[in-house]
C-alpha cells in the first residue's frame, strides 16, 4: 500500500494519499488534526484482515454477549418478576384513586382482602358465574379467555366495595393495558387507570395522565344492558361518553376497542351482580316507614329504615 | 479537572461547533420522537449520554482486535448487548425508572449518534478521549432535545414538565389556544432548523 490514510480526529475523516491535506474538507480542522490510520496490520503480527478471524471473532463476541445476557436475565429474574408484581398491585390500587402508597403491597393487601381473610382475587367466566374465589392475579394477559376472565374485590376505607375489572388492548405502537374500578351497583366508575408500552408522548401517552383518567369518573360501563362505554370526540351521551383526546386518535380507538372487547365478556357478571346487590331504591311514598315519615329531615326510622335505599332516607 | 487540550477538545467540541445533531445531523430521527414533553426529552438525552459514552470505552478498548469488514456488526453487538443489560438491571433494580426508560430501549439502540460515534471516533482512539468524548457528544444531543422539548410543550401542550405554566398565567381565560402542530413531528422539524439557521448565521466557519 502505497498511499496512507489519514483520519481527521475532530470528524472522523479519512484521507487518502502520502499526506495529510492541509485542511479537512469536511470539519476545517488543520493538518495537525489527522493522524495515520491504524489499518489492521498489527504489531502482533495476526492478520485482522483474514476471513478465519472474522469468523472466530465474530463467534467469540456473539458467544460473550449470549453468555452474558443469559446470565444476567436468569441471576435477575426473580427480582424482576417481584417488581412486575408489585407494579400490578400498585396499578390496581390506581384505579381505586390510591396512588404514592409507602407499601402498597400491605395496602393492596388491606383493601383486597377487606373484612375476609382472603385475598378476593376471584376468575370468573362470560356467563357470568364465579368459577374460582382465587388465583386471579396470577393469571397472565395472553391468558385471559371468556372461561378464565380475573376480577378483583375492593374494600375501601369508608367500607364501600368496588370490582375491578383488568383489560388490556392495542394502542398505535404497542400495548395498551388498564384497570377500571365499579362502584357496587356494578356499573358505575369509580376510578380507572390506564398505561401503555410506547404511544407518543404529548398524545396517545396522555391515556395515563391523570387528566384523562380522571373524566372516567361517574361515567356508566353499562347502558340498557350492553357495554355503551367509549371515549369519543363529540359527546353525544355525557353518561357513557368520555371526552378523547385530540391528535390521539388510533391510541382513542385503541383504548375504544379494549373497553368494548373486554367488557363485553364481563357484561353477564355485571349484570347478574348488579342484580343481587342493588337493593331497589323505595321512593318516599312507597316507604314501608311512611307512616312514621314526620316531614323534612325528621325521618323517624332513618338509619333503621328497612327500606335500605330510600331516597329520602335521613333527609325526608 | 486536569485535561489536555485534546482531551478537552472531545469533551466540548460537540456541544456547539461539531454538535451531533445540529452539526453532524445525527440522531434527528429520535430527536423528532421524543420532544414533544421536557421530561421524556431529558430522560432520552440522559441514558443517550451513558450509553454512548460507555460503548465508546468498549469499543475503545477492543479497537485493535476488530476485524475490520464486520466492524460496524460488532459496534451494533456491543451497543444492543449494553442497552440490553442496562435495561435488565434497571428492570430490577429501579423499575420505576426501567417503565419510563422502556419507550427508548429500541431508539437508543438504532440511534445514529451511538454508531456514528463509534465509527468515527471510538476506533481510532483511546478509551479515556472516547469517554470524553460520548459525554460530550451525548450532552450535545440531550441539550438540543431539551430546547426543541422546551419550545414544544410550552406552545403545544401549554406545560413545562407536566406543570400547567400557561394556565398558571391565566391566557387560556383570555383566549389563548395551545398550538396542536407543536405535538406533531413537523414541529420538530421546524424547530431544529431553525436551530442549524441561528448557529450557522452565528458561526460563519459552519457555513458551507
Amino acid at each position: 500500500m502505497a498511499a496512507k490514510k489519514y483520519v481527521c480526529k475532530v470528524c472522523g475523516y479519512v484521507h487518502e494519499g502520502s499526506s495529510a491535506p492541509d485542511v479537512c474538507p469536511l470539519c476545517k480542522a488543520g493538518a495537525s488534526e489527522f493522524e495515520v490510520q491504524n489499518d489492521g496490520k498489527k504489531k502482533k503480527g495476526l492478520n485482522t484482515n483474514s476471513d478465519i478471524y472474522a469468523v472466530l471473532y465474530s463467534a467469540v463476541v456473539v458467544v460473550i454477549v449470549a453468555f452474558l445476557l443469559a446470565g444476567v436475565s436468569s441471576a435477575l429474574k426473580s427480582r424482576q418478576d417481584a417488581n412486575v408484581e408489585l407494579d400490578k398491585k400498585k396499578q390496581i390500587l390506581a384505579s381505586l384513586n390510591i396512588k404514592n402508597e409507602a407499601d402498597p403491597a400491605k395496602k393492596y393487601e388491606e383493601v383486597i382482602k377487606g373484612k375476609t381473610q382472603k385475598l378476593r382475587e376471584y376468575i370468573v367466566n362470560s356467563k357470568g358465574d364465579i368459577v374460582k374465589e382465587e388465583g386471579g392475579f396470577a393469571v397472565p394477559n395472553d391468558a385471559i379467555t371468556d372461561e378464565n376472565l380475573p376480577l378483583y374485590v375492593a374494600t375501601l376505607e369508608d367500607g364501600s366495595t368496588k370490582y375491578i375489572i383488568p383489560m388490556t388492548g392495542n394502542g398505535l405502537w404497542g400495548a395498551i393495558w388498564g384497570y377500571i374500578a365499579l362502584n357496587d351497583d356494578c356499573n358505575t366508575i369509580y376510578g380507572v387507570y390506564f398505561s401503555h408500552a410506547s404511544e407518543t408522548p404529548g398524545l396517545g401517552a396522555e391515556i395515563a395522565s391523570d387528566k384523562f383518567q380522571s373524566r372516567f369518573a361517574g361515567k356508566k360501563v353499562l347502558k340498557d344492558g350492553n357495554v355503551a362505554l367509549n371515549v369519543a370526540k363529540k359527546i353525544a351521551d355525557a353518561d357513557v361518553q368520555v371526552d378523547a383526546i385530540s391528535g390521539a386518535t388510533i391510541t382513542c380507538s385503541g383504548v375504544n376497542g379494549m373497553l368494548a372487547e373486554k367488557l363485553e365478556k364481563y357484561k353477564a357478571f355485571l349484570l347478574k351482580h348488579a342484580k343481587q346487590e342493588a337493593a331497589p331504591v323505595v321512593a318516599a311514598d312507597k316507604c314501608v316507614a311512611a307512616d312514621k315519615c314526620a316531614g323534612a329531615g325528621k325521618c323517624a326510622v332513618k338509619d333503621s329504615c328497612p327500606a335500605a335505599k330510600c331516597d329520602k332516607k335521613g333527609v325526608n | 479537572m486536569g485535561l489536555s487540550k485534546k482531551n478537552k477538545e472531545a469533551l466540548t467540541a460537540p456541544l456547539l461547533k461539531d454538535n451531533p445533531v445540529t452539526v453532524q445531523v445525527l440522531g434527528i430521527c429520535s430527536a423528532l420522537a421524543v420532544t414533544s414533553k421536557l421530561e421524556p426529552a431529558v430522560v432520552m438525552g440522559l441514558s443517550v449520554t451513558i450509553i454512548v459514552s460507555m460503548a465508546n470505552v468498549i469499543i475503545s478498548l477492543i479497537r485493535n482486535t476488530i476485524p475490520n469488514r464486520i466492524r460496524i456488526i460488532v459496534q451494533l453487538v456491543v451497543v444492543a448487548a449494553l442497552v440490553t443489560l442496562v435495561s435488565e438491571v434497571l428492570k430490577a433494580f429501579a423499575y420505576d425508572v426501567s417503565v419510563q426508560l422502556s419507550v427508548y430501549i429500541g431508539l437508543i439502540i438504532t440511534n445514529c449518534i451511538l454508531m456514528g460515534r463509534l465509527e468515527a471516533f471510538a476506533m481510532q482512539n483511546k478509551p479515556w478521549p472516547s469517554f470524553l468524548d460520548g459525554i460530550g457528544n451525548g450532552l450535545g444531543y440531550a441539550m438540543i432535545l431539551v430546547i426543541v422539548a422546551f419550545f414544544r410543550e410550552l406552545f403545544g401542550s401549554g406545560t413545562l414538565f407536566n406543570y400547567p405554566v400557561v394556565e398558571k398565567l391565566g391566557l387560556y381565560d383570555c383566549g389563548y389556544l395551545n398550538n396542536g402542530l407543536m405535538l406533531m413531528t413537523p414541529a420538530a422539524f421546524i424547530l431544529i432548523a431553525c436551530i442549524v439557521w441561528y448557529q450557522r448565521a452565528k458561526d460563519k466557519s459552519l457555513q458551507e
